[in-house]
């Protein structure tokens, strides 16, 4: 059984005087102790209300949330705010984009370590201080000591994430949820934090549902992937069979729009048309539609379903997928 | 042919079902502003208040029933030995202590009290904007000696924002004397430092932004960078200050009077001055110090449920 | 000669203190000596991290920021020297499209507005029936509906208003346009229409850009030639194909095997030469080589005290480090680990009695690596990436960070 079984999630933000948005329109997937799960689309694409849904951290009023969201045989998304709290932290925790807002800003990096060790495993005084250095220095802070006594100003952008991880990994949490964690570092530093969340994986088995928009940064992190698209997951597959076999227009169209470094100078680019705001609501057909260039009468006709054209395993939401040409069958004489 | 039509078909379709968002065409910022300050409960209590207000201010004077000053029932308050007398059909608000119809009173009074407040805030308004301009243009873009003359500017709006209100009133009475003008004098002047300041920051706040920094690698001229690009930018927070100062720009001009730093003629109905004398009375006829008091307050409100709007509406934050 | 020279230019915004009037306590050295030429009608890029002191380099030329010392050669004028309306008359023909799309545009201008705010400036156009003529062409070339004219910034999506800010650049006709990050405030699906709208303008305008941004890939994808900064000095400039094919600089070697390629056969078999800690303080910059503190080939000799020039090592190909030739040929070892374990090398030096299983043999590997001279064993010499990789997107970029000591000074008077 999955550590975390995600069943047609959908959240709708409801504003007076507004007409309801939907954010994430029924997304189902799976996540396996030691796995790599990747979330990936472009801003507005629900992957972040996603994550923020999973760990109650949604608005309590004007959000409608629907669907299940099995952890461990408790569904996440019933759970009472309280109970909820409990479980950020000991059993599931997250990492965000921006490391700095995400800290107290006046209170001591120690501090905050420190204060998790102790609501959530008793640790008291030298014995939770020594812990928080000994997390800091697994998180690869150096001189942990003295980093302790710092404010989060005092730390780089690069140092305050990896602060920020040990705080998430304080706990040995069971799944770790990281929104964009290298989007606001440089590539140098992201290589580093992603060496190290790989390396947290590994060694400690945690399971990671990873947020990103970024096709490279799921290219050598994820197990599986799930492209999603205004709300929907419009393909899930391998990493390997997505990059190798990319088959919704949308995923295929994402990857061939991303300027390639072999390529040589002056090779145009092939760009999805459009933005995201060109859109059809899902129940009328493909919400991607005004931007292929495949698209048919079929596609306008009712929200397409999650097929399996390739490779068991390999979901495309798509009635006209990207296939290799079929060749023609032989003409049979009339 | 039938892949034509089935091609015009599908684009039909897609047209028919894209959820175009075009009626927002052509929208700038100030009409947004102005569309969600409709739609606001407070915006509108407050804008009906303030409405009430300046009408009885200005036609006051026609429909009070009475001549405000006239002492008509001398004869039936008897201030000295506590016997008053209330509301009653003839005179709806009761009796001053001079025998004087309080309901005609109250209404004459509004056009001071409006006044006062309206004078006060322009004065401060418009004496605080330019300094804020002067400053915030030189901080901005005058360089080295503009930074030095903003420095001087913001020490001496300092040292006015340090000094108590009421103190500088009090100063400003004792040289020009005991008027009305006084009292807009001292509560325009104490207003100019908070103008000047909130300006300039706005102003440093814009002059930081990358549309002025592409203004100026557009080699557009400084002082059309100020005006077209910083200055509208900067005048939302002003505009709020404006409205909201009104309110204590009131109430201030009540407190002065009730000091005895207004119009010295106590004959002539002001709210101040009208709740100044009732305090002699209070224990016998509270009514008397009420219906200023209320006056006050509700108007005070008004300006400051509208204040308090149309910062919601003008804020960038919320929009969408 | 080159359209565009720049002769050891230096930045260096200073950093004051003092509660009535200033006193400088120090210099962010923001761009610290940097000579590049820019070809007409060619795409320079010029790609570095954040802090690296490319943006300030990019608003430098426009003198949008104070040039400290050095030259800036537009078309034989030397920009650093010119008067205040002088430059300003020189904008006309050095443009600049700006990272955040919406923050560079006046939200209270309506487009039209917004475009004819230049052509006003340097009077281009004889009334507003001539300029508004100019302006729908420019549109219609940036591929924006002929009705935007009336609409305001905040109605537009992302990509449509960085058309704009394309579109602001061109009514005035300029030689050469500044791009600081074009695309990276963008969705991935957009940022192709973008960069694929600036190469069509360069091939039918004759363009000449100067591209300032973080994305390697974006970077390799449009310029001619490419320079690589680090710590307000350029490491490295070549050919954008000899770069990509062969970097010879140590950051960029770091710096190209650290972006992530979407295709995970590479990811899985490159190796990633992993920097040793971060970003030095602009405002005290190590001496000698600036990259020497988190350099792998570092030296016990020179790399400390001499600062590397600019020296061309054949075929157009400039680099800044006194080792070039021995860690080409392959002689130099590596003195720092470059695997994860360059990360909790540090670490190594606390001591700590009751550790935890896995922490503690982490520790001692890592202080075994962490052994002086000691070569890493089964690490290659840096292969490159040699795949594509995709745009990172990333808020706030350098000049905030640069700029932000001498503002903060300045706001606190």
């Amino acid at each position: 059984m999955p550590l975390l079984s995600v069943d047609e999630l959908s959240v709708t933000f409801t504003a007076k005087g507004r007409k309801d948005s939907t954010a994430v329109d029924g997304v189902s997937f799976d996540v396996d102790q030691g796995q790599v799960v990747g979330l990936v689309g472009e801003s507005g694409c629900g992957k972040s209300v996603t994550s923020l849904a999973l760990m109650g951290l949604l608005p309590a009023k004007g959000v409608r949330v629907g669907g299940r969201a099995e952890f461990d045989g408790t569904d996440l998304l019933k759970l009472g705010p309280a109970k909820i709290r409990d479980m950020r932290g000991r059993h599931l925790a997250m990492i965000f984009q921006d490391p700095l807002s995400s800290l107290n800003p006046v209170v001591p990096i120690g501090v905050q370590v420190t204060e998790i060790l102790q609501r959530h495993r008793g640790l008291k005084g030298e014995a939770a201080r020594k812990e928080a250095a000994q997390l800091l220095d697994r998180v690869g802070i150096p001189d942990p000591a003295r980093r302790l006594k710092e404010y989060p100003h005092q730390l780089s952008g690069g140092m305050r994430q990896r602060a920020l991880i040990a705080m998430a990994v304080a706990c040995a949490p069971r799944l770790l949820i990281a929104d964009e964690p290298t989007t606001a570092l440089d590539v140098t530093i992201q290589a580093q934090i992603l060496e190290l969340l790989k390396e947290l994986v590994d060694q400690e088995g945690t399971a990671l549902l990873m947020i990103t928009h970024d096709l490279g940064v799921v290219a050598g992190l994820c197990d599986e992937v799930n492209v999603l698209y205004a709300g929907k997951a419009v393909e899930t597959a391998g990493r390997r069979e997505l990059f190798a076999h990319p088959t919704h227009p949308y995923a295929h169209g994402l990857l061939g729009s991303i300027p390639r470094l072999d390529a040589p100078r002056g090779e145009p680019l092939n760009p999805i048309r459009g933005s995201i705001n060109d859109k059809i609501a899902w129940a009328d057909g493909c919400a991607f539609a005004p931007r292929c260039d495949h698209y048919t009468l079929e596609c306008l006709t009712g929200t397409p379903e999650l097929t399996e054209p390739r490779t068991a395993g390999h979901q495309v939401r798509c009635v006209n997928p990207v296939l290799p040409p079929v060749r023609p069958a032989a003409e049979v004489p009339a | 042919m039938t892949t034509l039509t089935k091609k015009a078909d599908k684009v039909d379709r897609l047209a028919e079902l894209m959820q175009t968002s075009e009626s927002t065409t052509g929208a700038s910022l100030w009409r947004e502003a102005a569309r969600r300050l409709r739609s606001s409960k407070m915006a509108i209590i407050g804008a009906v208040i303030i409405a009430v207000f300046v009408v009885l201010a200005v036609i006051g004077p026609w429909i009070a029933p009475y001549t405000p000053t006239a002492q008509t029932w001398r004869g039936e308050v008897f201030a000295n030995q506590g016997r008053f007398v209330g509301m009653r059909g003839e005179n709806w608000f009761g009796l001053d202590h001079l025998g004087r119809d309080m309901f005609s009173r109250m209404l004459v009074g509004a056009r001071q009290t409006l006044l006062v407040g309206v004078v006060s805030m322009l004065i401060g308004l418009v004496i605080g904007a330019l300094i804020g301009v002067l400053s915030g243009a030189a901080a901005t873009l005058g360089g080295p000696m503009g930074r030095r003359l903003d420095t001087v500017i913001m020490r001496i709006t300092d040292i006015m924002l340090s000094l108590p209100s009421l103190l500088l009133a009090v100063s400003i009475a004792a040289v020009l004397g005991q008027s009305l003008t006084t009292v807009m004098i001292a509560v325009g002047v104490v207003q100019i430092p908070i103008f000047a300041r909130m300006l300039r920051g706005s102003m440093l706040a814009q002059g930081g932004s990358d549309y002025v920094l592409a203004a100026r690698a557009l080699g557009v001229r400084r002082n059309r960078i100020v005006l077209t690009q910083i200055l509208p930018n900067s005048l939302s927070p002003v505009i709020v200050q404006a409205t909201l100062s009104l309110a204590t720009a009131i109430i201030e001009a009540a407190a002065l009077s009730y000091l005895g730093l207004g119009n010295p003629d106590p004959a002539v109905p002001e709210w101040g001055v009208m709740l100044s004398q009732a305090q002699r009375f209070f224990d016998n006829e509270p009514m008397m110090a009420v219906y200023p008091a209320v006056g006050i307050i509700i108007t005070a409100l008004g300006f400051t449920l509208l204040g308090e709007a149309m910062r919601e509406a003008l804020d960038p934050k919320l929009r969408g | 000669m080159s359209l565009l020279e720049l002769d050891n230019l230096k930045v260096h915004f200073p950093i004051r203190k003092g509660i009535l009037f200033d006193r400088t306590v120090g210099h962010v050295y923001a761009v610290d000596g940097v000579s590049l030429k820019v070809e007409a009608g060619q795409t320079y890029g010029l790609v570095g991290e954040s802090g690296c002191g490319k943006t300030t380099l990019g608003r430098a030329v426009l003198r949008l920021v104070d040039v400290t010392e050095g030259e800036v050669v537009f078309d034989g004028t030397d920009l650093a020297k010119l008067d205040e309306e002088a430059m300003r008359r020189f904008r006309r023909r050095l443009q600049m499209v700006f990272q955040d799309p919406l923050g560079s545009l006046n939200p209270r201008q309506n487009i039209e507005s917004i475009l004819a705010e230049g052509m006003a400036a340097h009077g281009i156009g004889a009334d507003q029936a001539e300029r508004r003529e100019k302006i729908k062409a420019i549109l219609a070339k940036v591929g924006l509906p002929a009705n935007a004219l009336s609409r305001y910034p905040h109605e537009f999506s992302g990509g449509q208003r960085q058309r704009i800010g394309i579109a602001r650049a061109l009514v005035l006709e300029p030689d050469v346009i500044i791009c600081d990050e074009p695309v990276s405030a963008l969705d991935v699906s957009i940022q192709a229409q973008v960069v694929n709208l600036l190469e069509e303008l360069q091939e039918s305008l004759g363009l000449t850009y100067l591209v300032i941004a973080h994305d390697l890939a974006v970077v390799r994808h449009i310029s001619d030639v490419i320079g690589v900064m680090y710590l307000g000095s350029l490491v490295e400039e070549a050919p954008s194909d000899a770069l990509y094919e062969g970097p010879r600089h140590p950051y960029t070697k770091a710096l190209m095997s650290a972006v992530p390629v979407p295709d995970p056969d590479l990811e899985d078999r490159r190796e990633r030469i992993l920097l040793h800690g971060d970003l030095p303080s602009p405002a005290n910059p190590p001496t000698g080589c600036r990259f020497h503190t988190r350099c792998p080939w570092v030296q016990e000799t020179r790399c400390a005290t001499d600062r590397p020039e600019l020296t061309d090592t054949g075929d157009g190909h400039r680099v800044a480090c006194h080792w070039t030739a021995e860690i080409e040929a392959g002689t130099l070892a590596r003195t720092r680990a470059t695997g994860v374990e360059a990360v909790t090398e540090t670490a190594a030096v606390a001591e700590e009695p009751a550790v935890a299983d896995v922490v503690r043999e982490e520790d001692d590997k890592a202080v075994a690596d962490a052994q002086p001279g000691l070569p890493v064993p089964g690490v290659a010499a840096g292969a490159p990436a040699s795949d594509a990789s995709t745009a990172v997107p990333r808020p706030a970029e350098a000049p905030a960070d640069e700029r932000s000591p001498s503002t903060e000074g300045g706001g606190k008077r």
